[in-house]
C-alpha cells in the first residue's frame, strides 16, 4: 500500500446525503477480477448528467470529495473504494460514513475524513465559491487546512501508523502467527468444519 | 459485571489484543461468492500464500449467475469471466464450492444455514454485508470487504475494534398478516439507515422469540440497513431444533449445546443503548422512498417533504420523492406496481415461499404485471417443488426461477427498466439498485402476494 502522509489537491462538493454505494458503483459494473478500471463505473447513474458535479469543468482536477453525511451505506463491494481510487480521489470528507466502507477505505488507503456537518458545509461553500481552493489534508497532525481555516480530525493512532508506513494487515497479522496456533489447537471439536463434505 | 450475548461470542473468539489496536478475532467460517473475492485470491498468489483453513471456507455462486438455463454457458463474457475465476481459485486452493446445478447452489446467507453450518457462538464473515443473516442463530456475523477477505483467507482472522452493543426489545404479539420483515422496516424507520452505525444490535423480547429460525433471520439479515455492524438473536430450543439433522450439525450435539445454552445476555450486564418497539401495533410495513428508512405502515399515504423538520432529511425526501415519481399525500395502497420480486437472502427461504403461495393459490396475477419467483437455493427450490408450490406460482401467472440473488441487485439479467416499479421482498431500495432508473418498494411476501394479485400496493387483508 502507498504510504500516505499527507495530501494537496483541489476538491468536489458532493452535496447529497445517504450516497449508498449503488450510488457509488452500481452492481453490473462490479463484474471485473482486478482492482482496476472501476473509474467508468463511480457514480454511473449520475454521470451522463451535464450538471452532475464531476462533470464541471471547474472541478475536473479535484482529488478531494466532500460529501453529505452517511456516505457508503450498503453494500460491502471494495469496488465502490476502488472506484474512487481509481477515478484518482485521495480523500473523501463527509460528516458520517458507513462502518464497512470506512473500513475498507482505511485498509485500502483512501482518507476518509470525519467532520462536523458545519465544518462540512464551510469547505463546501469554501470550494463553490472558489473551485481552486487548495485543500491539505495531513495525517501527521490530523488536520484539514484550506485558506486560513485549519480543521482537526481524529482517527486512531493504529490505523494512522499504518497509513503512514503503507503497511498492509496481512502481514503485520502473519507476525503472530503463533497467537493463532495455539488459539486454534484449543478449539472445541464440535465447531463445524466444510471439509469433508457431508450430506 | 455480566457480559451481553455480543461480548461473550466476541471474547471466545479474541487471539490477541493489545491496548491502542484493534482486536485480532478468530473467525470460524468465511463463506464466499465470485463478486468480492477474485482480488483476494490474486493478492494471495502475488504474495505466495496460502488458504489457512480450507475446512473453514465454502464457495458459492449466486451474485452474478443468471436464473433461467443456467447449465448454458453464461452468455455475459464479463459475468462467465467472474464466474470461472472463482471456480479455479476454489480448485487451486482446495475449497468446497457449490456451482450453478449443484444441489446447495443459492444465496451464500441460505446456503449455510440449510447445510447446519450456520451454528450458535460463531464468529462469521463474507464479501457481503447481509452476512448479518446469520446472527439469527447468536453468531456474530458481518460483512467485510475484499481485503478483509484476503486477510480472513490468509490467517484466519480479523482486526477488528470491539463494536458497541445496542438491544432492540420487541414486546407484544404480531397481528396477524404482520411479520418479521414488518419489524426489521419498522426498526430501520424508526432509528434510520445510521442508527446502528458502530454497534451489534441484539434482537429481544417477546415478538423476536416467537418468531421462527426463518424470519430470525430476515430480522437480523437487515441490521446492516440500520447500519449496525451485526445483529444477533440469542439461541433457543427452536435454534437447536433447526439445527439437528443438518448435514454439519455437530456430531456431539449435547456438548455444542451445552455451550450454546450459556449464549444468552447476562442480567447484570448493560447494553450502550436500548431501544424498544410495541409489536401489538404494528402494521405491514413498506418503503416509499430511496433508503430503507423511507418506510410507512401500508395503510399510510405518501409524506409530505414540507413536513420533515430536518432540512437534510427533508432533501433526500424531495430527491427520493422525484426519482421514486411519487406525489405526497397519495395513498400507499394507491401506488400501482409493474413487477413483484420474491426472493432474496431476505425473504426467499421455504417459508417465505410457502406464506407467498397461500396467499395466491387459486388466483390469478393482476393483469400486464410481471412476477419473478427465485428461491433463495437450489434446495429451497427443490422442497418448494415437493410442496407443488411451483405450480402454484405458474397457475397464477408467475415465473419460477432458478436460486440467486437476481433481481434484488440487478447484477444478473433480471433487472428493473427505466422507470418500471416493484414491489421487492429484498433489502435495499436504492437508486438503481435493482436496474438503472427501476422504483423499488420494500415489502413482505404477503405483502409481494397480495400485491401480485391487485396491482396496487396491498396487503392480504385487502383482499
Amino acid at each position: 500500500m502507498e504510504k500516505f502522509v499527507r495530501h494537496t489537491g483541489t476538491a468536489i462538493p458532493l452535496r447529497r446525503s445517504n450516497v449508498d454505494t449503488d450510488q457509488i458503483i452500481p452492481a453490473v459494473y462490479l463484474k471485473r477480477v482486478t482492482r482496476s478500471g472501476f473509474e467508468d463505473g463511480l457514480f454511473a447513474a449520475w454521470r451522463n448528467d451535464p450538471e452532475f458535479v464531476l462533470n464541471q469543468p471547474q472541478y475536473k482536477s479535484g482529488t478531494i470529495l466532500v460529501a453529505g453525511p452517511e456516505f457508503g451505506t450498503g453494500s460491502s463491494r471494495e469496488h465502490a473504494v476502488w472506484a474512487l481510487q481509481n477515478y484518482g480521489f485521495k480523500v473523501v470528507i463527509s460528516s458520517r460514513f458507513a462502518d464497512i466502507f470506512r473500513g475498507n477505505s482505511l485498509k485500502g488507503g483512501l482518507l476518509t475524513v470525519i467532520l462536523p456537518q458545519d465544518a462540512v458545509e464551510a469547505i463546501w461553500s469554501a470550494i463553490e465559491s472558489n473551485p481552486m481552493t487548495s485543500i491539505t489534508v495531513d495525517l501527521e497532525t490530523r488536520t484539514v487546512s484550506y485558506g486560513a481555516a485549519t480543521v482537526a480530525f481524529e482517527l486512531d493512532d493504529y490505523t494512522r501508523w499504518r497509513l503512514m508506513e503503507g503497511l498492509d494487515d496481512i502481514g503485520l497479522t502473519l507476525k503472530h502467527t503463533d497467537a493463532i496456533d495455539s488459539f486454534e489447537a484449543k478449539r472445541p471439536a464440535y465447531k463445524p468444519l466444510t471439509l469433508p463434505i457431508r450430506i | 459485571m455480566g457480559k451481553t450475548l455480543a461480548e461473550k461470542i466476541w471474547d471466545d473468539h479474541i487471539v490477541r489484543s493489545a491496548q491502542g489496536e484493534p482486536d485480532l478475532l478468530y473467525i470460524d467460517l468465511q463463506l464466499v461468492h465470485e463478486v468480492t473475492s477474485a482480488q483476494a485470491f490474486d493478492g494471495l498468489r502475488l504474495a505466495g500464500r496460502k488458504v489457512r483453513r480450507p475446512d473453514l471456507t465454502i464457495a458459492t455462486e449466486d451474485h452474478n449467475t443468471p436464473t433461467i438455463d443456467i447449465l448454458k454457458p453464461i452468455a455475459d463474457p464479463v459475468s462467465k469471466l467472474q464466474i470461472d475465476t472463482l471456480r479455479n481459485n476454489a480448485k487451486e486452493f482446495g475449497l468446497r464450492i457449490h456451482s450453478l446445478g449443484d444441489a446447495d447452489q443459492g444465496v451464500v446467507h441460505v446456503v449455510g444455514p440449510q447445510l447446519g453450518i450456520t451454528q450458535p457462538g460463531m464468529t462469521i464473515v463474507c464479501g457481503d454485508s447481509h452476512t448479518s443473516t446469520h446472527g439469527a442463530f447468536g453468531a456474530i456475523a458481518f460483512g467485510i470487504g475484499t481485503s478483509e477477505v484476503e486477510h480472513v483467507l490468509a490467517t484466519q482472522t480479523l482486526l477488528s475494534s470491539r463494536p458497541k452493543t445496542m438491544a432492540i426489545n420487541v414486546e407484544g404479539r404480531l397481528k396477524p398478516g404482520v411479520t418479521a420483515k414488518d419489524i426489521i422496516l419498522a426498526i430501520i424507520a424508526q432509528i434510520g439507515t445510521g442508527g446502528g452505525q458502530g454497534y451489534i444490535i441484539e434482537y429481544r423480547g417477546s415478538a423476536i422469540r416467537d418468531l421462527s429460525m426463518e424470519g430470525r433471520m430476515t430480522v437480523c439479515n437487515m441490521s446492516i440497513e440500520a447500519g449496525a455492524r451485526a445483529g444477533l438473536i440469542a439461541p433457543d430450543q427452536k435454534t437447536f431444533d433447526y439445527i439437528k439433522g443438518k448435514p454439519h450439525a455437530p456430531e456431539d450435539f449435547e456438548t455444542a449445546q451445552k455451550y450454546w445454552q450459556t449464549l444468552f445476555t447476562d442480567s447484570d450486564s448493560k447494553f450502550d443503548l436500548e431501544i424498544t418497539l410495541d409489536a401489538d401495533v404494528l402494521e405491514p410495513f413498506v418503503t416509499w422512498g430511496t433508503n430503507p428508512g423511507q418506510g410507512l405502515p401500508l395503510n399510510g399515504s405518501v409524506p409530505n417533504p414540507a413536513d420533515i423538520k430536518d432540512s437534510e432529511e427533508r432533501g433526500a425526501a424531495e430527491r427520493a420523492l422525484e426519482y421514486m415519481g411519487l406525489t405526497a399525500g397519495t395513498p400507499l395502497k394507491k401506488i400501482a406496481i409493474d413487477t413483484v420480486f420474491l426472493g432474496s437472502c431476505t425473504n426467499g427461504r421455504i417459508e417465505d415461499l410457502r406464506a407467498a403461495a397461500s396467499v395466491l393459490e387459486g388466483k390469478k396475477i393482476a393483469p400486464k404485471l410481471r412476477m419473478l419467483v427465485v428461491p433463495g437455493s437450489e434446495r429451497v427450490r427443490q422442497q418448494a417443488m415437493k410442496e407443488g408450490l411451483d405450480k402454484v406460482f405458474l397457475d397464477f401467472g408467475a415465473e419460477w426461477r432458478n436460486a440467486g440473488c437476481s433481481m434484488c441487485l440487478g447484477m444478473n439479467p433480471d433487472q428493473l427498466s427505466v422507470g418500471e416499479r416493484a414491489a421487492s421482498t429484498s433489502n435495499r431500495n436504492f437508486e438503481g439498485r435493482q436496474g438503472k432508473g427501476g422504483r423499488t418498494h420494500l415489502v413482505s411476501p404477503l405483502v409481494a402476494a397480495a400485491t401480485a394479485i391487485r396491482g396496487t400496493l396491498s396487503s392480504p387483508a385487502d383482499l
